[in-house]
């Protein structure tokens, strides 16, 4: 546990003040199933928050309703006291300015180098001359260990490397809240490293806010000041990993032990297994 | 026949929401036709993948349809005497008819589908959300160019396609059937008139724009995957080809 995890707060004590997130009882369903039932977070300005739980639980939903690509059937979604849902087209574009986000895998253009990838956003909000956005995406690409490779293709790099080259884009125009969707996803123990010490450079050297959704417990034990754990609809539980691991709800026990069954079950429901067998019926 | 007449229903329902949807995102799409046109550069790309890159397929069907038609033309045209006049049947029709047609069928087997399964592939891979995240409407970025490049492209292979069929008449008919060039020309020249290279021309521009609305409409709403990409791209040569030649008609129609 890093001395940062160590001096977390509990998310639930940051006032509205703090917050530069803050979801308040969300309700959303997809195709009659409902997703959330009263979701409420908070995200706390400046620090790394998870948001993690078992597959299926929303949390890339959860990543939608914060940037407004879809909006909570009751409840509301506040980024820095804005009701993302109440905005217009042109007014969330405004405020995704703010948000840097990088994608489970990567989502680069894969007709522009890599160069031309992290200068893309720059490109298309201002009107830098050529010389000033050169520096920009090589600082930005050195942050991230990839200045070398400023001319290769996006499918000339692996997992790791694509990951990290959509960071320095979401870095590009400096934003003030970066989104993670599930950066450890497929990685190696190296490349996964160094998404750790990216995030957490990133998060801590510029001052800004971090959230990082994902199931790789061990690895947000690590990054996060502060967690929440999603099932059920709902916030099972939150607060810093130590408390967690200790929690007494059977879900959180289930998810961060990473035990085979539990309220979350092995069987996806199904009829009786030797009914269905003698019945000869696939 | 209850159930018949409710899926009757509901194919029109459906129908009707989609013409819907196509039309509320062709109004979106001409929202950003001015600003992307701003961008030349990417204009002229898309120019030149949607128009350059057909070239070698529509020049070489040009001059196949021009040299069929010198063939039956001629056969038909000399049971009258009258194969002279090759030059006047065929461009009038190449002009009026096959030229922008085919073209149009030819322009969305090749640039239609490759437009839609760029899209589609862009939607697949996240590429498309993430410009939305960085506060780019793909709209204004990626289909606004690539529709206004459709549409500049189609009328312009449109012309090379007549262009190069009358050059297969000529093959055909004068230089191998032994029909007289001087009639053959002279002929084309009296009764080809500017309306009949209008009418090819107003068609051509339709058709650019019926085929680059279907196969950005598909592409970009493609659902990610890949079976999605694959029934976007089929979806896009058979509603063109379809589209096609309902205008052509109501075109002709109109333009009689």
């Amino acid at each position: 546990m890093s001395s940062s995890a160590a001096s977390t707060h509990h998310p639930d004590a940051q006032t509205a003040q703090d917050s530069i997130v803050e979801v308040r009882d969300v309700h959303y369903s997809i195709g009659g199933r409902a997703i959330f039932s009263g979701l409420s977070l908070q995200i706390a300005r400046g620090r790394i928050t998870a948001i993690m739980g078992p597959s299926g639980t929303g949390k890339t939903t959860l990543l939608k309703l914060i940037t407004g690509q879809i909006k909570p059937e009751k409840g509301q979604v506040l980024f820095d006291g804005i009701d993302v849902a109440s905005l217009s087209r042109t007014e969330l574009y405004a405020l995704r300015r703010r948000m840097g986000m990088l994608f489970q895998n990567g989502a680069l253009l894969t007709d522009e180098d890599v160069f031309e990838n992290v200068a893309f956003p720059l490109r298309e909000h201002t009107d830098l001359p050529e010389a000033l956005i050169r520096n920009i995406v090589l600082t930005k690409l050195q942050a991230v260990g990839l200045r070398g490779a400023a001319q290769l293709m996006p499918a000339e790099l692996s997992g790791g490397m694509a990951r990290r080259v959509a960071l320095a884009r979401a870095m590009a125009t400096d934003p003030e809240v970066l989104i993670y969707d599930e950066p450890f996803t497929g990685l190696d123990p190296i490349s996964m490293g160094m998404i750790v010490r990216l995030v957490r450079q990133m998060n801590y050297a510029l001052g800004i806010t971090s959230i990082v959704v994902s199931h790789d417990v061990e690895e947000l034990s690590i990054l996060a000041d502060a967690s929440y754990i999603i099932a059920g609809g709902t916030v099972a539980a939150s607060g810093s990993f130590v408390e967690l691991k200790d929690h007494e709800s059977e879900i959180v026990h289930q998810f961060v032990n990473g035990l085979a069954d539990g309220p979350v079950a092995f069987h996806y429901p199904a009829p009786d297994y030797y009914e269905q067998l003698l019945a000869g019926d696939a | 026949m209850t159930i018949v007449l409710r899926e009757l229903w509901d194919n029109l329902r459906q129908f009707v929401t989609t013409v819907g949807a196509v039309a509320l995102f062709f109004a979106r799409v001409l929202s950003q036709v001015p600003p992307a046109l701003m961008r030349f550069r990417l204009v002229v790309e898309q120019v030149h993948n949607a128009g350059a890159l057909s070239l070698v397929i529509i020049m070489t069907c040009g001059l196949f349809v021009g040299m069929v038609l010198g063939v039956l033309g001629y056969d038909v045209l000399q049971r009258f005497g009258s194969e002279e006049a090759l030059g006047t049947a065929a461009a009038l029709g190449l002009v009026k008819e096959l030229g922008p047609v085919v073209t149009a069928l030819l322009f969305a087997g090749r640039a239609g589908t490759a437009l839609a399964s760029e899209l589609g592939l862009m939607r697949a891979t996240d590429q498309l959300t993430a410009m939305e995240m960085m506060a780019v409407d793909p709209i204004r970025r990626v289909v606004a160019p690539r529709f206004i490049g459709g549409v500049i492209a189609m009328p312009l292979l449109t012309m090379i396609f007549i262009g190069v069929g009358i050059f297969g008449v000529q093959l055909v008919g004068v230089q191998q059937l032994g029909v007289d060039a001087a009639a053959f020309w002279s002929q084309m020249r009296s009764s080809v008139g500017h309306e009949d290279i209008m009418e090819g021309l107003i068609k051509g521009c339709a058709f650019g724009v019926a085929c680059s609305l279907v196969a950005v409409y598909e592409g970009f709403n493609a659902t990610p995957t890949a079976e999605g990409v694959g029934r976007a791209t089929t979806r896009t040569v058979v509603t063109s080809a379809v589209l096609t030649l309902i205008l052509d008609y109501m075109l002709t129609v109109m333009m009689l």
